[in-house]
C-alpha cells in the first residue's frame, strides 16, 4: 500500500462521510467472526455508484486495499480490514428502487437491510426468501457477497437463486452491469453468479436485481423427537423420498438438546439423540395433505414423540427450542464459532457423531444443529479466545471436522462463506486446478489485489 | 495536560473500573443483534453508535490500546438507556449496564462536564435541590410560554442547553407535595401506602400525582407522601455518577423504611425501577443496605401494576370516557419492570374508552432523560418514528406511563402540527372516576 493523503479522499464523499478518528476505525476493524481484527487506515461512506467508482480508482492507483461492509455480520472475517486500508461502508445505499410486480423483481440497492425489504414486498404478498439468522441486521449486499443462506433454503435455495442482475464497480473504478430483469438470460458467462458469493474480492455491489416469490397461503410445524440419530437420519432422508420438499428441515444434537433443555426448562428429554422440526408450506390443502405423510414417515422411522402445531402459538412453542440453540449455547462461555458445514443429506448422522468424537478427543464443547434437509449444519463451538491452549484444542477440532466434511463428500461452507475462517482448508477441497483458476479470475479482475485481499482464495 | 488518558492511568488509580466487567464484556460475541433494534443506531447508521461497538470500545480501553478519549466519551453518551440492545441480546449481555460502566469510567477519569458537574451537586443537597426547583416554578411564566390547554410550555428565551423550539413540561409554582398535607387520610382505609413522587411529578407534571391520589382515595388507600423523599437518582445513576447516585439511594431507602408503609409506589417506571431494581445493584457489596434495599423493592409497584396486582382497582364505580387511546410502553416499564398488560387493562377497563394499540409501542420515544438534553435533534428523529406511529392509529390521546416519555411525546406531536393529548394511564382513570362519581 502506498501512502495516500486522505484529503483526495474527502474530496470525493465530503468530509462528513469519512471517519479517522482512532475510535472510529478502532469501531470498524472487526466483525461477527472471533478472533480476527485489524485496524483500517480510513472508513468512507459513499453515497452513489459515481463515488465507489472514483474510490476504486484512487484506490487502484495507489494499490489502498479496500474492504466493502454492510453491517459486518459476517462469520467468516470477510469484512476485517486484514491489511489496512480502506473500510467502504455501504449502509447510506439504503433505498430500495422498484418493486416490480409484473416481473416479480426488486431492485435494490445494497444497504438495505434484508428484513426491510420483506417487509416492504410482504404487503404485495411477496417474499424474498433467503433468511439467514441475521435477517434483522444483515444487508443485501452482504448476504449477496456471502451468499448467504437461511432456514429455507431446502425448498427456497439460497441467495445466488433470487439474484437475477447486479450493478458492481471493478478494482479499476469501471462500472459494470450483469443479468437483468430476464427469468431465462443465457447470454454469455454468467457474471452473477460469479459476483454473488465472491466475498468482495472481485467488485464492489451497487446494485442488485432481485427475484420475488409468492408468499406461502399457510404453514404447518412439526416437532419429532428422536432416541436414535441413525433414525433420525433416515426420517429426514424418507421425508424427501416421500417427494415432500418441507420449507424448513432443521435436527438439533443431543449437546444442543441438553443446552437449551438446560436454559429454558421447555421439558425436552435430556438422552435423546435428535431432534427434527419440520415446517412444510404452500396451498392450505396441499400443506395439511403433506403434514399427514411427514407424520407417517417420522412415526415409521421410530419417532418416540410427535407433536403438530394446531395454531401460530404451538407453531411458536415447537420454534422456541430451535430458535434457542444458539443463544443457549453462547451463554455457555464466552466465545462462540458458528460453523457451516455441509455434508450431503444423508450423511448428516455420520457427519454429526464425527463432531461428538472430535469434541471429546479434543475436549472442546460442541453443539451440533442446523438444516438437516439440505445437509447445511452449524457446529457451535464455545470456548474462551482469551485461553490460548484451549484454543489450540479448538483449532485441532476444527481440522477434524472440516475434513470429515471434505472426506464425506461435503463442502466447507454452506452459507457463512470461506473469508479467512476457512481459508486453510480450501485447497483441499477444491484441489490445486480449482485454486488456480479461482485464483486466474481474482487476478484477472483485480490485478492490484487491492479488493479484500487475501481472502477467500488466499495470496495470489 | 494531556487530553487523554490511557490505560496505565486508570490502572494505576482505577483498578477495578473497568476490569472487573471484563468478562461480561467478552460474553458478547458481536453477532450485532443489537443493530436491528437500537434506536440510535436506526439513525446514526454508524458502529460505535450501537451496543456492539460501544462494547468493543471499552474493550480496547482494558486491553491498552484505546485511551479514555473525548471521542470514547461521545460515544459512550450516545445512549438512550432505553435496554432493547440488552433484551435483544442472545448471549444476554446486559449492554445497557455495561454502558453505564464505560460512562463511569468517563467519570472517573475525565470528570463530568461542567453543567451536568453543576446540576448534579445542585441534585445531592435536597433542601437547595428542593428551593431551586419551586424558584423555577414560580418565575417559569416568565421564560416560558404556556401553551393553551397543555401541560405544555415553550421558552420565550433561549435557554442554555435547550432548543428555543422545544416544548417542555411547566414548572409548576406549587410542587404536588406542597399541595397536600403528607398524610392524605381514608374512611376505613384498607391499606396504607408511601407515594414516592418523583421529580417530574413533583415539581412538573403535578396533574399525574393529584390523578394518583384522587384514584388511590376513590380505592379506600391511605397515601403518605414523605416530605424527606429525594430524586430516586436515576439520571444521576445513567450518567454514570454512581457514587452520588448511591447518596440518592441510601436517604430514599431509608426514609421510605422509616414508615413502614404496606407498599410502596410510584407513577413513573424509572423511579419504580430504582427502587425495585437499581438500588438493589447499587448496594451488592453492602450487606446491611443491601437487606434495606431488597426489603423495600418487595414493597413496591408502579402505579398501575398496584391497581390491578394489589389493590384490586373498583371496577364499579369508572363512568365513561369517550376517546380512542393508544399506548406508549416507557423503556423502564416494558423492559426495566416489565409492566405493560397492568396499563392496559386498566384502559380496556375504562367505559367508553376505546383502545387502539400502536406498531412497535415498545419502542423508545427517543428522549433517554437528559439524552434529549444533550442531542435533542436525534432525540427528535427518534421520536418522529414515534410520532408516525402514534399518527397511524388515529388516536385523540397517547398514554404513557413516564413523565419524560410524556413530555417528549407532546413535544413530538407539537412540532409535527397533530393535536392530541398525552397523558399518565392514572389520569384517564381518575376521569373515569370523576365521570362515574357524576352519574
Amino acid at each position: 500500500m502506498q501512502q495516500f493523503n486522505i484529503n483526495d479522499l474527502k474530496s470525493i464523499v465530503g468530509e462528513d462521510n469519512i471517519l479517522t478518528s482512532t475510535e472510529d476505525l478502532f469501531s470498524y476493524s472487526y466483525d461477527a467472526t472471533p478472533g480476527h481484527a485489524h485496524m483500517p487506515d480510513a472508513v468512507v461512506l459513499p453515497a452513489n455508484t459515481n463515488e465507489v467508482s472514483q474510490i476504486m480508482k484512487f484506490a487502484n492507483a495507489h494499490k489502498i486495499p479496500v474492504y466493502p461492509r454492510g453491517s459486518g455480520t459476517n462469520l467468516s472475517a470477510g469484512c476485517v480490514p486484514t491489511k489496512g486500508g480502506i473500510v467502504l461502508l455501504m449502509t447510506r445505499f439504503n433505498k430500495i428502487i422498484d418493486i416490480d410486480l409484473e416481473n416479480l423483481v426488486a431492485i435494490v440497492e445494497p444497504g438495505v437491510v434484508v428484513a426491510d425489504l420483506n417487509t416492504a414486498v410482504g404487503v404485495s404478498g411477496l417474499i424474498y426468501p433467503p433468511d439467514p439468522g441475521t435477517v434483522a441486521t444483515a444487508t443485501l449486499g452482504g448476504t449477496v457477497s456471502e451468499n448467504a443462506g437461511g432456514l429455507r433454503g431446502l425448498k427456497y435455495g439460497v441467495t445466488k437463486h433470487y439474484i437475477m442482475g447486479l450493478e458492481v464497480v471493478l478494482a479499476n473504478g469501471d462500472i459494470m452491469n450483469t443479468g437483468g430483469k430476464n427469468v431465462k438470460d443465457v447470454s454469455g458467462y454468467d457474471m452473477t453468479k460469479l459476483f454473488t458469493g465472491s466475498e468482495g474480492t472481485l467488485c464492489i455491489i451497487t446494485k442488485i436485481i432481485a427475484k420475488l416469490v409468492p408468499a406461502p397461503e399457510a404453514k404447518k410445524a412439526m416437532m419429532a423427537i428422536f432416541n436414535d440419530l441413525d433414525d433420525a437420519g433416515k426420517a429426514v432422508s424418507g421425508i424427501i423420498a416421500a417427494k415432500i420438499i418441507p420449507a424448513t428441515l432443521e435436527i438439533m444434537d443431543n449437546a444442543t438438546i441438553r443446552t437449551v433443555e438446560d436454559y429454558m426448562k421447555i421439558g425436552l428429554p435430556l438422552d435423546a439423540q435428535a431432534i427434527l422440526l419440520i415446517e412444510v408450506d404452500g396451498n392450505p390443502t396441499v400443506v395439511e395433505q403433506e403434514a399427514a405423510k411427514v407424520l407417517a414417515v417420522l412415526k415409521s422411522n421410530n419417532a418416540a414423540t410427535v407433536q403438530m402445531a394446531k395454531d401460530d402459538a404451538e407453531r411458536d412453542k415447537l420454534w422456541a427450542a430451535r430458535r434457542a440453540a444458539l443463544p443457549a449455547l453462547a451463554k455457555l462461555r464466552p466465545t462462540t464459532y458458528v460453523e457451516d458445514a455441509t455434508v450431503p443429506r444423508n450423511k448428516v448422522p455420520d457427519f454429526l457423531r464425527a463432531v461428538n468424537v472430535a469434541a471429546q478427543k479434543h475436549n472442546v464443547t460442541i453443539g451440533t444443529f442446523g438444516h438437516a434437509g439440505d445437509g447445511n449444519m452449524h457446529p457451535t463451538i464455545v470456548c474462551d479466545l482469551r485461553d490460548p491452549e484451549e484454543m489450540k484444542r479448538v483449532y485441532l477440532a476444527m481440522d477434524d471436522i472440516f475434513k470429515t466434511a471434505i472426506a464425506l463428500g461435503g463442502t466447507l461452507s454452506g452459507e457463512h462463506g470461506i473469508g479467512l475462517g476457512k481459508l486453510p482448508w480450501m485447497e483441499e477441497q477444491h484441489g490445486p486446478v480449482s485454486m488456480n483458476v479461482m485464483r486466474a479470475i481474482k487476478r484477472t479482475l483485480d490485478p492490484n489485489l487491492i479488493l479484500n485481499p487475501g481472502k477467500l482464495v488466499g495470496e495470489c | 495536560m494531556s487530553d487523554e488518558i490511557n490505560v496505565k492511568d486508570i490502572n494505576s488509580h482505577d483498578k477495578e473500573l473497568l476490569t472487573d466487567i471484563q468478562d461480561a464484556l467478552a460474553n458478547c460475541m458481536k453477532c450485532g443483534n443489537c443493530m436491528a433494534v437500537c434506536p440510535i443506531y436506526k439513525e446514526v447508521g454508524r458502529e460505535n453508535a450501537v451496543a456492539r461497538g460501544k462494547i468493543s470500545l471499552m474493550e480496547g480501553v482494558l486491553s491498552g490500546r484505546l485511551p479514555i478519549s473525548a471521542n470514547f466519551e461521545k460515544a459512550m453518551s450516545m445512549c438512550l438507556s432505553c435496554k432493547a440492545c440488552a433484551t435483544n441480546c442472545p448471549c444476554g449481555v446486559p449492554a445497557d449496564e455495561l454502558i453505564v460502566r464505560g460512562r463511569q469510567a468517563v467519570v472517573k477519569a475525565r470528570g463530568l462536564g461542567p453543567i451536568k458537574k453543576k446540576v448534579f451537586a445542585l441534585l445531592k443537597h435536597r433542601q437547595l435541590f428542593d428551593l431551586s426547583l419551586r424558584m423555577a416554578g414560580l418565575f417559569a411564566p416568565l421564560s416560558f410560554k404556556k401553551l393553551p390547554g397543555k401541560m405544555g410550555t415553550i421558552a420565550r428565551f433561549p435557554m442554555p442547553g435547550m432548543d428555543v423550539k422545544r416544548v417542555t413540561a411547566p414548572m409548576s409554582a406549587h410542587p404536588l407535595r406542597s399541595q397536600y398535607p403528607e398524610v392524605i387520610k381514608v374512611d376505613n382505609p384498607k391499606m396504607r401506602v408511601g407515594f414516592f413522587t418523583g421529580c417530574t411529578i413533583n415539581y412538573m407534571y403535578t396533574d399525574v400525582g393529584q390523578a394518583t391520589l384522587n384514584v388511590l382515595k376513590a380505592n379506600h388507600i391511605e397515601v403518605v407522601m414523605p416530605s424527606m423523599q429525594h430524586c430516586c437518582g436515576t439520571p444521576v445513576f445513567y450518567s454514570g455518577d454512581v457514587e452520588s447516585a448511591k447518596v440518592f439511594a441510601r436517604h430514599n431507602l431509608e426514609t421510605f423504611d422509616s414508615y413502614n408503609f404496606d407498599y410502596i409506589i410510584a407513577a413513573c417506571g424509572s423511579c419504580t425501577e430504582a427502587f425495585k431494581i437499581e438500588y438493589i445493584h447499587m448496594f451488592k457489596d453492602e450487606p446491611k443496605m443491601l437487606a434495606l434495599a431488597e426489603k423495600i423493592s418487595k414493597k413496591t409497584y408502579e402505579i398501575s401494576e398496584f391497581l390491578v396486582d394489589v389493590a384490586k382497582f373498583d371496577k364499579t364505580q369508572l363512568g365513561p370516557v369517550h376517546a380512542t387511546v393508544t399506548m406508549h410502553d416507557p423503556c423502564h416499564m416494558v423492559r426495566g419492570i416489565k409492566v405493560t398488560k397492568q396499563p392496559r387493562e386498566i384502559l380496556k377497563a375504562i367505559p367508553g374508552l376505546t383502545f387502539v394499540e400502536m406498531s412497535k409501542p415498545d419502542r423508545c420515544c427517543g428522549s433517554g432523560g437528559s439524552f434529549s438534553m444533550s442531542y435533542y435533534e436525534l432525540s427528535r428523529q427518534v421520536n418522529d418514528r414515534k410520532i408516525a406511529d402514534i399518527a397511524s392509529t388515529k388516536a385523540d390521546i397517547v398514554a404513557t406511563s413516564c413523565g419524560t416519555c410524556r413530555m417528549h411525546i407532546m413535544d413530538g406531536l407539537e412540532q409535527n402540527n397533530l393535536d392530541k393529548e398525552t397523558l399518565h394511564v392514572i389520569q384517564l382513570l381518575d376521569r373515569s372516576y370523576q365521570a362515574g362519581s357524576q352519574q
